[in-house]
């Protein structure tokens, strides 16, 4: 694999290159090797190196799971097999927003199909789709642990409950670029 | 009159961090802890009653017990907190209003069984809750309650905040370790592998719910007696058509009633239907047992296979939900984290989802109640672990309480309750 244009030190979303051919940088590569270190076993890192990989590349493309494999140890096909068994890794592109409505019985019980149903024309796409700006994907999600807020979703990092069609308005009028600090959620 | 404690300070600003913990009688437990031999300190958890709050309910001093004493043996203490069963959503109130509880309760449960390091399995959606963790770990750090020489004691500990990444199945204690191993989270065979003798790297591992090690703190803060007297309380989380959802500090065995009645009683004054006492990998229990104690004896001796307390989540329901939806709703769930390891529950809750599509689109067969009842059969006792047996329980007891509601929706494609919300 060609690394030629790479700039070690500024790796990530951004940079001018096709975002299938970014590599980790340097210091993604050095908080993959702190987390292994809190380890007995090195590998009991892939997760949360998985992550720091998705999160700076913004997906796991098989280049930074190549860059995974070398930095943790371990053969390819075991972290593509590890990534490919949780939910929250994604093989292809997503939206800087992740927006995760929980499907599950209490939020069913609270009218999450009405904010489902809400969410898909307001933002004109499907479940597992991304608008065509790249601000949302929307996927559907299980049990947030959040229950007591029927119905839930979560956008990136927060969660937000008690939703109705209005609220989801205002909430995501709140995730407008250029990208803001997040609002700490509850 | 119980006292309330485990929420007592939940809500109080400040709490979650280690000044507000300290002012309020924080890290108590843990000084008395250390003045104790390890062995006493399994004792008093043991005398206190205490089960586990994960959904087993495993009598936590039992459990330490298991653990190998010879201080030649490498042990680890695990924390799930890894809350996913629906309904359930108390570890994630704890976590997020009393983070430094958890740490203390983890410092008592290693010192006991003699664990130099712990792991806290954090599930990935807790983001609040992993900064507050991150935080507290390291004020926790700083003023030597984790660390070497704790408060002067000799004992070491360090606390690594490990993650999930989206699977329910790593709920379940041994998937969890291989999970926390860095692999893909499917169940190990027991025997041999249970955690008390080969657990996380092989090695003799204590594995424990975040409300559990809360209540450890507090059991070795005032002690077993005390902690007998106040009920023993558990948290219930209760939602679904209530009032008032949220998690409720109740006595152990506070009837389904008055857990109703303590979220405010029905939302708008309608009519129970139906609720899942444990969470939706119990039973589905009818009217008819509103007045069951919510204790783990009682409720797994009713008439209803599966009825369990499990995680003491209440999801209530009333007279305006159509139970075969939400029967294939937790079917469907079950069918997507599924790990795939065991054949039963892999193609198990595939087969009965498509079953219960074709219901709910109006083109039901005559047969397909015994045909649910038949697939339920061919799951129980015949899955590697039990997430592909937690299907059945809700499955057979919404076939025995509302058949007719399946009935009506195969013979005339549509459902007969009526959508009053």
């Amino acid at each position: 694999m060609t690394t030629g244009n790479r700039e070690p030190e500024t790796g990530g979303r951004g940079r001018g290159e096709p975002p299938h051919q970014r590599r980790l940088s340097e210091s993604a590569k050095d908080e993959i090797r702190r987390l292994m270190a809190q380890f007995p076993q090195p590998q009991s890192a892939l997760l949360g190196a998985l992550f720091v990989a998705q999160d700076e590349a913004g997906y796991l493309s098989p280049a930074v799971l190549e860059d995974v494999s070398a930095v943790v140890g371990l053969p390819l096909s075991e972290v593509t097999s590890v990534a490919s068994f949780y939910h929250l890794y994604y093989f292809k592109p997503v939206g800087r927003y992740l927006i995760q409505v929980c499907t599950n019985v209490s939020c069913t019980l609270d009218g999450c199909a009405e904010v489902l149903h809400h969410l898909r024309a307001r933002l004109g796409v499907d479940v597992g789709q991304t608008t065509p700006d790249g601000r949302f994907t929307l996927r559907t999600a299980e049990c947030l642990a959040a229950c007591e807020e029927a119905p839930v979703m979560m956008v990136g990092e927060d969660r937000h409950g008690k939703l109705t069609p209005e609220t989801v308005d205002a909430i995501l009028a709140g995730y407008a670029e250029p990208r803001r600090p997040t609002p700490e959620a509850r | 009159m119980a006292e309330s404690f485990l929420l007592k300070y939940v809500h109080d600003p400040g709490q979650a961090g280690l000044e507000g913990y300290l002012s309020r009688g924080g890290y108590e437990g843990l000084r008395r802890a250390l003045r104790m031999a390890p062995a006493e300190v399994t004792e008093e958890v043991d005398k206190s009653g205490l089960r586990g709050r994960g959904g087993a309910g495993f009598a936590t001093g039992r459990k330490w017990k298991f653990i190998p004493p010879d201080p030649g043996v490498i042990k680890y203490l695990v924390v799930n907190a890894d809350e996913g069963e629906p309904g359930t959503f108390k570890d994630r109130t704890l976590l997020e209003g009393d983070p430094h509880r958890l740490i203390e309760g983890i410092a008592i449960g290693s010192y006991a069984i003699g664990a130099h390091q712990a792991f806290i399995y954090l599930r990935r959606e807790f983001h609040r809750a992993r900064r507050l963790l991150e935080r507290a770990l390291a004020q926790a750090y700083d003023a030597r309650f984790l660390g070497r020489n704790i408060q002067d004691s000799g004992f070491d500990l360090e606390v690594v905040l490990a993650t999930g990444a989206g699977a329910y199945i790593a709920g379940e204690e041994t998937a969890l370790l291989e999970s926390l191993e860095g692999r893909r989270a499917m169940p190990r065979l027991k025997p041999p592998f249970y955690p008390a003798v080969k657990g996380l790297y092989m090695q003799p591992t204590a594995l424990n719910n975040v409300e559990t090690l809360c209540h450890v703190a507090w059991i070795l803060a005032r002690g077993a007696d005390w902690y007998r007297q106040q009920g023993p309380p558990i948290l219930i989380s209760i939602s679904g058509h209530v009032a008032a959802p949220g998690v409720y500090e109740l006595p152990l065995g506070t009837t389904i009633r008055a857990a109703i009645d303590a979220a405010g009683g029905m939302r708008d004054g309608r009519p129970f239907k139906a609720c899942f006492p444990g969470g939706s990998s119990s039973a589905i229990l009818s009217p008819a047992y509103l007045d069951t104690p919510m204790d783990y004896d009682a409720l797994a001796k009713l008439d209803v296979p599966g009825s369990m307390l499990g995680s003491a989540a209440l999801i209530v329901m009333d007279e305006a939900t159509c139970m075969v939806e939400i029967v294939a709703r937790t079917v469907e769930f079950y069918r997507d984290e599924s790990c795939g390891k065991c054949t039963p529950c892999r193609e198990g809750t595939i087969w009965l989802s498509q079953v219960f599509d074709r219901i709910l689109h109006g083109t039901g067969r005559g047969d397909d109640l015994d045909l649910l009842a038949g697939v339920a059969r061919g799951m129980m006792g015949t899955c590697f672990c039990p997430l592909g047996e937690s299907v059945p329980p809700s499955l057979n007891a919404s076939l025995r309480f509302f058949r007719h509601e399946y009935e009506h929706h195969i013979r005339t494609g549509a459902c007969d309750v009526r959508a009053v919300a």
